[in-house]
């Protein structure tokens, strides 16, 4: 069963129509515990697009000789593996950033958007395919976590990346750890009222 | 059988004091914290009352910073002349132990050092309230948000899936101690950590899939479909990364993963609670389901907040 989509529309589909923290709701926990400023998402992104794109083309070469009632376990193993690769190599070339982001790097591991794809994705899919899904995957985790991170930052410091933008700080209130529920749900919420509107529209 | 399960409980509430007994030393006979910034010493014999009052016979500071000495504002020595009590000129932090050397109180005496810490049994039972509230996995430190926002529109799922949780828990982490301590740390091989540990939790819910569907059926058709959901779940390997990173002891992982299962459990409960109110609710059609669900979990969180710096022993 092969997919007739082209390339870029596997990535732009990861961006958009399936973007994983928006619109699947997984992997909701560094999205809400971390997402204090942009750079953490942009490390996290980072992280786990390098776990989800290496994961989704092991599974997809070695899919013809995994059997079906081992499939988890093996994806699991095979994640772990990556996860220990990047968690080693941040520790060692990026220890500050590594610091700031504690153990949700190691947690990776237990991301259910990683193993969600191979499971429905590259474990049916050619190499190829399941190469440009990873990375549509995983760009679209990392504009998520960004965007949270854009929200948080600009409203809580006035910064953006580490770059003073406004000079003073609106809300603290964003950057206290419970916030990131609070914004979460409301640009859900947002995005939310986006699709209803344009709903509304296309019938009008 | 009563009599049995009794036996047992005074064997293992014994061996749970048995530490304090052991560090009964032979100067010092007792001590302990007395009000906030007081230590108090008891010793087996009178002692000298020109030296027991003279700061300069102790030194005193906590475990993890010996550079740092605390200042001792007044020493009171009791009527007996068989105590002491330092009264320090900041509030000593209580959590940490702190460590005493006397010199010079006895001729011909070595300098005795005593370590002064909340009671043992004490501890544990901080361990585990810090787990389960102040430090909850679910509203402080933002893990298992996939499953607890899955499961927690029902009452009783949210009890099932607590409850098989708490228990995955528990076993996983005490296997992973083992493994961590007996294993990992002595061939060097620690870079492994998250490999082994993911193994050994899937290892875990496969088994407790395995002997509940044999023995007991019943409650493997209500909590079955639960377990499926535990491995893809963070909270589950954060505890051993967690422990592993503390060098806990083995009572101390315990009373991690129970502190931190029925943390989930608590939260679970309460959210679902709430979602099965809002049903009923007239929710605007932008905020139904997930975004409403996410704004009820952050006043949860903000309400958690309240208990950082709760402390009871």
């Amino acid at each position: 069963m092969a997919t007739d989509k082209s390339n870029m529309q596997l990535v732009v589909n990861g961006i958009l129509n399936e973007n994983p923290i928006f619109r699947l709701v997984l992997s909701m926990c560094p999205a809400v515990g971390i997402s204090t400023t942009m750079m953490n998402g942009l490390m996290l992104g980072v992280a786990v697009l390098f776990v989800q794109v290496f994961s989704s083309v092991t599974i997809a070469i070695f899919k013809d000789y995994i059997h079906p009632r081992i499939r988890i376990p093996t994806y699991t193993l095979t994640i772990a593996t990556w996860v220990t690769v990047i968690d080693l190599v941040l520790a060692a070339f990026l220890p500050e950033a590594y610091a700031k982001m504690g153990i949700f790097v190691k947690l990776i591991v237990a991301f259910a958007i990683i193993t969600m794809r191979l499971e429905m994705f590259a474990s049916k899919e050619s190499v190829k395919a399941s190469l440009w899904d990873g990375i549509g995957m995983g760009l679209g985790f990392m504009a998520g976590m960004m965007a949270i991170g854009f929200v948080r930052e600009l409203l809580g410091m006035g910064t953006l990346m580490g770059y003073d933008i406004l000079g003073f700080k609106p809300l603290l209130f964003f950057i206290l750890p419970c916030a990131g529920f609070f914004v979460v749900g409301l640009m859900m919420a947002f995005f939310n009222y986006i699709e209803i509107a344009y709903k509304k529209a296309k019938q009008a | 059988m009563k009599k049995i399960m009794t036996r047992y409980t005074l064997t293992l509430l014994f061996l749970l004091v048995l530490p304090g007994l052991v560090w009964a030393q032979d100067l010092v006979t007792d001590k302990s914290f007395g009000a906030d910034n007081e230590i108090i010493i008891t010793f087996s014999q009178p002692v000298a009352p020109q030296a027991a009052v003279d700061s300069a016979t102790y030194t005193v500071y906590e475990e993890p910073d010996p550079d740092i000495r605390l200042q001792i504002k007044e020493i009171i020595l009791a009527e007996d002349e068989k105590g002491v009590s330092l009264i320090f000129s900041e509030p000593l932090n209580t959590t940490e132990s702190h460590v005493v050397t006397i010199a010079d109180l006895l001729p011909d005496e070595e300098p005795t050092t005593i370590i002064v810490t909340k009671s043992y049994l004490g501890y544990l039972i901080g361990i585990l309230l810090s787990a389960l509230l102040i430090n909850n996995f679910v509203f402080t430190k933002y893990l298992g948000l996939c499953v607890f926002f899955g499961t927690s529109k029902r009452k009783d799922t949210a009890k099932g899936m607590g409850f098989t949780f708490t228990i995955v828990m528990v076993v996983s982490a005490i296997m992973s101690w083992f493994f961590y301590q007996y294993i990992l740390t002595p061939f060097d091989l620690n870079f492994l950590q998250i490999v082994v540990f993911i193994g050994l939790v899937s290892l875990t819910v496969q088994a407790v899939d395995t002997i509940l569907r044999k023995v007991n059926p019943a409650l493997f058709n209500s909590f079955g479909v639960y377990l499926v959901l535990v491995i893809a779940n963070c909270v589950i390997i954060a505890v051993p990364l967690i422990l592993a990173d503390n060098e806990y002891n083995f009572l101390e992982t315990f009373m991690l993963s129970l502190g931190a299962g029925g943390g989930f459990l608590l939260a679970l409960y309460l959210m679902s609670s709430v979602r099965e109110r809002m049903d009923l609710a007239n929710i605007p059609p932008t905020f139904k389901g997930v975004p409403i669900a996410f704004i009820v979990a952050g006043q949860f969180a903000l309400a958690f907040l309240g208990f950082s710096g709760l402390q009871i022993f």
